[in-house]
């Protein structure tokens, strides 16, 4: 469709829209807002201040949840096929060399699908935590770090260039810095604060190149086609499918920002600083460390998909860095949990290996399965790791050993036991848990896009997956309860301000924290139904409602006109419909209009494959069960203590145990050497070359002018010198410890050579 | 060039009254300490109402002008004429010059260091703000000259007298080393004078003149401004007469040294090397790039092996002052801006961190970073203010620190027309990863100081009482820091307030390379 020059043919539609979508930006400012009551009034409140927290979350999730219904109004508006503009609002933030550079909202379906998971979430967590952290000695601080915390996640969802985008991507770096350390007096929290911090700044080196490769790259052309500057999210996804960009540029900015996205998102090989991560209370691991926070770099490289479609050719060769290392993720990650004894670290590797199939899928075209996959997983990772915590609140006087504190609770807590069972199901991907649909997409469109060995990755995670779940939950639910579970007091705990449930044995949590568990199982159970693909297109509504369409659109068509609120104005033709496959997006140079999403293939559902995924889980559960069983339940001779007597299974958990001496180089070998032999060689150098250089001109000098001084200042200069000498003699009197005499001779030297100087640069010069 | 010259009293009032304050002072008995610090107060408030004024009075729409000119002869043998004006440029500066003094002068009432003399301390703030606010007014070079030596003698005697052990040493060092700097760059200034037809020290006149040099003469000029500004910034190599002077340097000298004093350099670049000598500073351009880098790596590495607080802070500004100097030596209108911002940013955040350092030396006594710990228990307030401005200086968007940094590194990636691409965008890549080193640092030191629990020595378990005399954040404190904080956050989340006045003043310095 080429409507430029067929304008006869073309049809305009006016979007709806509506109060909500055009004023989403309030979404991340009410918690900012709440953020600073807390720090202002928190303490003097009767809820400590967790009522402004949980107050703003929900108004937030009150205008998401408005502005999405209104997006699926507005996208019901358009034609079937038709491009459906963003709602973009933008003021101005900063201006530099001429131009000027806005803050604002860009809502399309992506933003608005993560602005509902993330305030839903937010809120479910921060009731959570009202139960959990009840007594705690930061209760304050701690809803504070947290809703600020969701105010930098919302504020970079719906960013409406990368500069807005940034601020979120380092307040939520920030945040998380502080809910990891939030109990600061034991050393290893805090170092594991630092750690994620340091390691995610880290990536963020190509944060900030990346960003500044594609301004320069772009800029010219954005505001030349467009009028936007090179950092809008809209610019940005135009230019990268127009044609314009050269190669090298956007592939170099591309591979800078995936770099970004690999330390946000703990992908291979910067995923170490997550399962430290999980030092902070359980909230935050269930809110940052699984659910929202990591997922922002999957998030930036959907928000600018076409950036890294063209920079890392997807879909024009089968294998590309994405693809890569979402692949090895997923297994590395999956392999580690196995040898944990920590609930909360299984968990933390079972995101590590989750986010991998996220990476997995949009490095291999599949867009909509991996932005389905941010979306239920999580609600079923966020519910997995609120039972964990149910379980050390109520259960295992805080402890998360699963081999040492755990085991049987299954009678003990049957609402954590079935909220837990369902959520592992959905993770594990069975049918008709939300996983399954949102999974078993990505796999199955990564093997029908070509990328036939990261489809047999993506299995064998499956396979993974459901036995590192099954043995999970089998230490923690399974036989009888041992440790602190079965009542046992360990003092290992410093935080424990409320010993009186321990007493009582394990039981059931409060409401305050089931009630989430279970609105959260509700929706792992759910949520995949509004994309399910066996039961066809016309049920595919996540698909209808949120993947963007590729089509050409003028270079105003996707802007707000000043008509009235929102009120797009769209140019379709009315063949749009069977020029839907012809789309030029993504693959050649749009003729007189831009796109911005390239064109998309999805597989089609087939139930064989389904099933033959469906078994390998089922098989990975299995296996994992009798194993389970014989090495925990029966303690069978044979498999207790195999690892020390087989040298090679030995040797391959040692390697296990370890992380793969990832931790080791990052530690070990590359901080601690700069951080010491290096820097301390550097100041050595300063101290002694340079510093040196200094004094010995200082005694040079020294010695010199006690040379001009005998020979020279007394027979030669006097009058002026002596002047002034006397004069700063008199004003100093105070300060004649610091020979103000040598400064003074100092001082007249110097002016001497600079006039001489002068004279001689201006006569070799002449 | 077009000027503005209406209300043309202000900014002369603005520098001098100071030392009108001065000489109030003189007449007051040194007894009388209240009396003096009132005085000194007063009349530094009322040069910040003055500033103020201006700041009302100027032409935001006009920021790239000059403003409020005023010129009258002056030495007329050495045909300098008494020149100022101010553009958006010199404002900020020329306002922190002034709110500084002001917070300064609020911490000191309580705070006056050893050995006391109050009146001779607060003497020398005021003299100290004169030639500060000078420098950044000043449209002739003999004039700059004057201001920019003026604000060296106070610094000395601050140093060197109100200092710590070691400050015979580095009072003298930062004078000598200051001033062979100096010494360079007068000889720069003179040559210019005498290349240009010997006919006027007028920056204006020079801009305009200065073009028509030959290109080595040019650029042997600029090597002499350069070291003298180095020197101030500091730029590696030239940077080790700083963590002396910092380190000995009374609180209140330090945060002025930091806020202000190293401003003066980079703003030497800005307002007078570049725009004068455009050739040079081309050529100059990736040599300055290279030793701003360098510095950006070098300082923090330097932090790295710090075991005392201020020493740490003082090489901070090294690598902080590097960023600076990188957008600087870009030489587009985009590194300038970030170059401005972030003389602004490191002023009102390194400042804050000597302050802080100020009271925690006052409170225990020691910098010792491995005695501290557990400052959030004892002084929550205190470590919670410490670790905003760590974060702010390690340059967290939304603070003001990020917006000095990041387009600062931005800029490198496409240096002015005829600047290497390839070298410059190896310089953005090292300054990015200098970000990275600054997040280490800062974070290192905070988690080292902040968190844990307080060392046995200041817990007050063990039998001396060094505890006890350590008290969260008193009201003189609060009221020297809340400005800065502010500053710092509203700068972070609205910088448009600084960039939409810096950008058209930064156009016209970079009017010479051809926008």
């Amino acid at each position: 469709m080429f409507f430029a020059a067929e304008t006869a043919e073309t049809v305009e539609t006016v979007l709806k829209s509506g109060w909500f979508l055009e004023n989403a930006w309030l979404i991340p400012l009410m918690p900012v807002i709440a953020f600073v009551l807390i720090i202002a009034y928190g303490k003097k409140m009767p809820m400590k201040g967790s009522e402004f927290g949980i107050a703003s979350l929900l108004a937030s999730l009150a205008v998401s949840v408005g502005a999405a219904y209104q997006w699926i109004q507005r996208v019901d508006s358009a034609a079937p096929e038709a491009f459906v503009a963003p709602v973009i609002k933008t003021w101005t933030w900063w201006e530099s060399a001429g131009f000027s550079f806005g803050i604002g909202q860009h809502i399309d379906g992506l933003s608005l699908t993560l602005l509902v998971v993330v305030t839903l979430i937010s809120t479910l967590v921060e009731i959570y935590s009202v139960e959990y952290l009840r007594g705690d000695i930061r209760y304050t601080h701690f809803f504070g770090a947290l809703t600020l915390f969701s105010a930098g996640m919302l504020n970079m969802v719906l960013a409406e260039n990368m500069i807005q985008l940034i601020l979120g991507w380092e307040i939520m770096g920030m945040c998380s810095f502080l809910l990891i350390g939030h109990w600061w007096e034991d050393g290893a929290n805090s170092r594991a604060a630092l750690k994620a911090f340091f390691t995610t700044r880290t990536g963020d080196i190509g944060l900030l190149v990346g960003t500044s490769v594609l301004f320069f790259a772009s800029n010219a052309w954005t505001q030349k086609t467009l009028g936007i500057s090179g950092f809008t999210v809209r610019g940005l996804s135009a230019w990268a499918l127009s044609g314009d960009p050269g190669h090298a540029a956007i592939t170099v900015g591309a591979v800078a920002l995936f770099i970004a996205c690999i330390g946000k998102s703990g992908q291979f090989p910067l995923h170490t600083w997550l399962p430290d991560a999980m030092a902070g209370p359980t909230p935050v691991s269930s809110l940052l460390h699984s659910s929202t926070m990591v997922v922002a770099g999957v998030y930036l490289v959907a928000r600018l998909y076409p950036v890294f479609f063209t920079g890392m050719n997807i879909l024009g060769t089968n294998l590309n860095l994405i693809v890569l290392i979402g692949g090895i993720t997923i297994v590395i990650a999956a392999a580690l949990a196995f040898v944990q004894a920590d609930i909360k670290k299984v968990l933390a590797y079972s995101t590590v290996s989750q986010l991998g199939y996220m990476m997995m899928g949009l490095g291999a075209g599949a867009w909509l399965p991996a932005v389905f996959h941010i979306f239920t997983h999580a609600f079923f990772k966020a519910c997995l790791f609120l039972c964990a915590g149910s379980v050390s609140h109520s259960a295992s006087h805080h402890s998360f050993d699963m081999k040492k504190d755990m085991g049987g609770l299954r009678k003990f807590m049957p609402i954590t036991f079935a909220t837990w069972i369902i959520s592992t199901l959905a993770l594990c991907g069975v049918f008709p848990f939300s996983g399954f649909f949102s999974k078993d997409e990505i796999i199955d469109n990564v093997g029908h896009n070509g990328y036939t060995m990261f489809m047999v990755l993506g299995l064998t995670g499956a396979f993974l997956t459901a036995a590192y779940m099954t043995r999970a939950t089998y230490l923690t639910f399974n036989g009888k309860p041992r440790g602190a579970a079965a009542g046992a007091h360990d003092s290992h705990d410093a935080h424990d301000t409320h010993d009186a449930h321990a007493s009582r044995g394990p039981h059931e949590s409060g409401l305050l924290i089931t009630v989430p568990l279970m609105i959260l199982a509700a929706l792992a159970l759910g949520a995949g139904f509004l994309n399910p693909a066996p039961l066809g297109e016309k049920w595919e509504r996540m698909k209808h409602w949120v993947e963007p369409r590729p089509e050409v659109i003028s270079p105003t068509g996707i802007s707000v006109m000043a008509s009235g609120p929102g009120e797009a104005r769209v140019l379709t033709s009315p063949r749009a419909e069977e020029a839907k496959h012809e789309s030029p997006c993504g693959t050649t140079t749009p003729t007189g209009g831009i796109c911005v999403a390239p064109q998309l293939d999805h597989a089609p559902f087939k139930w064989s494959k389904a099933l033959m995924s469906m078994l390998i889980v089922f098989l990975g559960g299995f296996l994992s069960w009798v194993l389970c069983v014989q090495l925990y339940g029966k303690k069978n001779p044979k498999l207790v203590g195999l690892t020390q007597r087989n040298k090679a299974l030995g040797a391959g958990y040692l390697f296990l145990q370890n992380k793969y001496y990832l931790d080791a180089l990052y530690e070990k070998v590359i901080v601690h050497g700069i951080a010491h032999p290096v820097a301390q060689a550097v100041y050595w150098f300063n101290q002694n070359v340079i510093d040196g250089v200094v004094n010995g001109f200082g005694t040079v000098v020294r010695k010199v002018s006690g040379w001009v001084y005998r020979n020279v200042d007394q027979r030669v200069v006097d009058g002026a010198v002596n002047g002034s000498a006397a004069v700063a003699q008199n004003a100093g009197s105070a300060i004649r410890p610091i020979q103000s005499g040598k400064v003074n001779q100092y001082g007249a030297l110097l002016f001497g050579a600079a006039a001489i100087g002068a004279l001689i640069l201006v006569i070799i010069n002449t | 060039m077009e000027v503005l010259s209406d209300n043309n009293w202000a900014l002369s009032v603005g520098t001098f009254l100071p030392l009108l304050g001065v000489l109030v002072m003189l007449f007051i008995p040194k007894a009388q300490e209240t009396a003096t610090k009132a005085v000194a107060l007063i009349t530094a408030v009322a040069t910040l109402g003055v500033g103020i004024f201006t700041l009302t009075q100027f032409n935001f729409d006009q920021a790239g002008k000059m403003q409020f000119v005023a010129q009258t002869n002056w030495i007329s043998v050495l045909k300098s004429t008494y020149f100022v004006g101010i553009d958006g440029i010199s404002l900020p500066l020329y306002l922190l010059s002034m709110v500084i003094t002001v917070l300064v002068m609020i911490y000191s009432w309580n705070h006056v260091p050893e050995p006391g003399n109050t009146k001779a301390f607060f003497a020398l703030m005021l003299i100290l703000q004169t030639g500060m606010a000078g420098t950044f007014i000043a449209r002739d070079l003999i004039l700059f000259f004057v201001f920019f030596e003026l604000v060296l003698l106070p610094m000395y005697f601050m140093i060197g007298v109100w200092g710590g052990e070691n400050r015979q040493y580095a009072s003298l060092k930062f004078f000598l080393y200051t001033m062979f700097g100096s010494a360079l760059m007068l000889v720069a200034f003179l040559a210019l004078f005498f290349k240009t037809g010997a006919e006027s020290f007028s920056i204006p006149f020079l801009i305009e003149q200065g073009a028509g040099i030959s290109r080595n003469a040019q650029i042997w000029i600029f090597g002499g401004m350069f070291v003298g500004f180095a020197v101030k910034v500091p730029m590696f190599p030239f940077h080790t007469w700083l963590p002396d002077a910092h380190t000995q340097a009374p609180t209140q000298g330090s945060v002025i040294l930091a806020a202000v004093l190293l401003k003066l350099g980079t703003y030497g670049f800005v307002r007078i090397a570049i725009p004068i000598l455009p050739v040079a500073a081309k050529e100059w351009a990736p040599w300055i790039g290279l030793l701003a880098v360098i510095g950006i790596i070098y300082g923090a590495l330097g932090c790295l092996a710090q075991t005392d607080m201020k020493r740490l802070i003082a090489f901070s500004s090294v690598a902080h002052m590097g960023f600076v100097m990188l957008g600087i030596s870009t030489l587009t209108s985009f590194g300038m801006n970030a170059a401005v911002f972030g003389m602004v940013a490191h002023g009102l955040i390194t400042g804050m961190l000597f302050f802080i350092a100020g009271s925690v030396k006052e409170r225990y006594h020691t910098l010792e970073i491995s005695r501290l710990s557990g400052m959030l228990k004892q002084m929550p307030r205190m470590g919670w203010i410490l670790g905003f401005c760590v974060m702010a200086s390690l340059g967290l968007p939304g603070l003001a620190g990020f917006w000095g940094e990041f387009p600062a590194i931005l800029s490198a990636y496409q240096p002015a027309a005829g600047l290497s691409e390839v070298t410059f965008r190896i310089f953005m890549v090292i300054a990015a990863v200098g970000t990275v080193l600054a997040a280490g640092y800062l974070l290192w030191l905070f988690q080292r100081i902040a968190f844990g629990e307080p060392t046995a020595e200041f817990s007050g378990d063990s039998h001396d009482d060094h505890g006890s005399g350590i008290h969260d954040v008193n009201v003189f404190e609060w009221m020297a820091w809340a400005p800065l904080l502010a500053a710092i956050l509203v700068l972070g989340v609205y910088p448009n307030l600084l960039f939409k006045i810096i950008d058209p003043a930064v156009q016209g310095v970079l009017s010479a390379f051809g926008g």
